[in-house]
C-alpha cells in the first residue's frame, strides 16, 4: 500500500514536471537599466562653481580642499555645464567675518539705542574649531545669506554654486564582532566557521551637507545631507585621506545624480 | 420566471460568453509571451506595447501588469510603473516575484523623489 503510494506521488511529480517543460519557463530574469532623471534642473544655467565647503573634524585632512577638488573632477566631464575654477573659497573664516561684522554692526546700534533688549538680536557666536556636527551646524546661517551668494553669482556670471559643509572626523567603536575563520578537519576538508570575538575598531565618519545655490538670486534651492563610515580593525594602519576618498567614492554617484541623468542597473523577474 | 428556466439561460450564456472570455485570455497570453521574447532582445518599446495591449485583453492578468511596471521602470517612466506594480499586487498579493520587484523598483524611486536625502 505504501509503496503504491510512493509510485502515485512520483507520478504526480513526474507529470508536474512534464507539464512544467511543456508549458515552458514561467518566469525570466531581465537586466535593466534604469535612468534617474536629475534630481535638479539645472536648465537655467550654463555653468557650475563648487565654491567651498565649510569643514571639520579632523586635522589630518583638509576637508574643504578636498572635496572642492574632488567635486570638479567629477563634474568636469558634465556635458551641460562649464566648469568654473576658481580659487577655492575658506568659506569658515568667511563666515566668522560676516559673523563679526553683524555682531559690530549690533553693538554700535546697542550703543546708539541703549536698549538691552536688542541684545537678543545678536547672533551666537561661531565656534573656532569644528569638531562636531553642533559645532558644524552654526555655519548654516552662511547659507541663507542670500546677498552674499548673489554677489558670488554675479562675480561669475550667474552659475550654479554648490557649496555647503564637510564633516570628517575620527570614530572608533568597541563591541562583539563576527567574521569568517577558515578551518580543516582530520581529512584535511576546509570549511568556514564564523567567529565572534571582542574587538576595537576604528575608523571616519564622514557626514557632508552638499548645498546648491542659484547664482542668480542668492537663494538655496537644494541640498542632500549624508553620513558614512568605515571601520577597520585597531591593527590597521589606515590613512585619513584615504578614508576620505573612499567614505566620498560611496556619495558621489549620488551627488551626480543631483544634476545629471544617472543610471542604475538591476534585475527583474518577468513573468508569462 | 421559472427558477429551472432562469439556471437553464445562465447555463446558456456562460456557455456562450466562456469561449470568448478563453479566446481574450488566450490572446493576452500570446502578447505577454511576445512582449518577453521582444524585451529579452533589447526591444523594450515594443514589449510595453504587447503587454499593454495583454492588460487590456485581460485585466485580470497579473503577470502583465508586472512586465509592463518592468518596461515602465526601464523607460524612466516610474508613476506609470508604480501604478502597473500596484495593480499587479492587488490582483496577486502574494507572489514574491511581483513583490520582489516592487521593494527593488521603489528602492530606486524614493531614493530619487526626495529632496533632503539622510542616509
Amino acid at each position: 500500500m505504501k509503496s503504491r503510494g510512493r509510485i502515485a506521488l512520483a507520478a504526480l511529480a513526474l507529470g508536474s514536471a512534464l507539464a512544467a517543460l511543456a508549458c515552458g519557463a514561467t518566469y525570466f530574469e531581465i537586466p535593466i537599466e534604469t535612468p534617474i532623471r536629475p534630481k535638479l534642473d539645472v536648465s537655467a544655467f550654463q555653468a557650475v562653481l563648487v565654491a567651498g565647503f565649510v569643514a571639520g573634524g579632523s586635522d589630518e585632512v583638509d576637508a574643504n580642499q578636498e572635496t572642492v577638488r574632488l567635486l570638479r573632477s567629477q563634474l568636469r566631464s558634465n556635458e551641460t555645464l562649464r566648469l568654473i575654477n576658481a580659487d577655492v573659497l575658506p568659506l569658515a573664516e568667511i563666515a566668522q567675518e560676516q559673523n563679526r561684522a553683524v555682531t559690530g554692526r549690533s553693538t554700535e546700534q546697542e550703543g546708539a539705542a541703549d536698549n538691552p533688549d536688542d541684545n537678543d538680536m545678536q547672533p551666537l557666536p561661531l565656534p573656532t574649531e569644528i569638531n562636531n556636527e553642533d559645532d558644524i551646524e552654526a555655519y548654516e546661517r552662511l547659507f541663507a545669506n542670500t546677498a552674499y551668494w548673489r554677489q558670488i553669482g554675479e562675480e561669475y556670471q550667474n552659475p550654479l554654486i554648490v557649496t555647503g559643509t564637510v564633516l570628517f572626523m575620527p570614530h572608533s567603536r568597541q563591541g562583539i564582532v563576527q567574521r569568517e575563520q577558515e578551518q580543516y578537519d582530520s581529512f584535511g576538508r576546509r570549511r568556514v566557521v564564523p567567529i565572534r570575538t571582542y574587538s576595537e575598531r576604528k575608523g571616519f565618519v564622514l557626514r557632508p551637507k552638499f548645498v546648491f545655490i542659484d547664482g542668480r538670486t542668492g537663494a538655496r534651492i537644494h541640498q542632500e545631507t549624508y553620513r558614512e563610515e568605515v571601520l577597520y580593525s585597531a591593527q590597521q594602519n589606515t590613512p585619513a585621506l584615504s578614508s576620505y576618498f573612499e567614505l566620498m567614492d560611496r556619495l558621489v554617484p549620488s551627488f551626480l545624480s543631483a544634476l545629471s541623468t544617472q543610471s542604475v542597473r538591476g534585475t527583474r523577474v518577468l513573468l508569462r | 420566471m421559472n427558477p429551472r428556466t432562469a439556471v437553464l439561460l445562465s447555463l446558456l450564456v456562460t456557455a456562450a460568453v466562456s469561449p470568448v472570455l478563453a479566446d481574450a485570455r488566450d490572446d493576452a497570453r500570446a502578447q505577454a509571451s511576445f512582449g518577453i521574447d521582444v524585451a529579452q532582445r533589447g526591444l523594450w518599446r515594443e514589449a510595453i506595447y504587447r503587454w499593454e495591449r495583454a492588460v487590456e485583453l485581460d485585466p485580470t492578468y497579473a503577470a502583465a501588469y508586472n512586465n509592463l511596471a518592468i518596461g515602465y521602470e526601464h523607460e524612466g517612466n516610474f508613476a506609470n510603473a508604480r501604478t502597473a506594480y500596484e495593480k499587479a499586487l492587488e490582483l496577486e498579493p502574494e507572489n514574491i516575484q511581483i513583490r520582489q520587484n516592487y521593494e527593488l523598483f521603489r528602492e530606486i524611486n524614493d531614493r530619487t523623489s526626495s529632496d533632503e536625502i539622510e542616509r
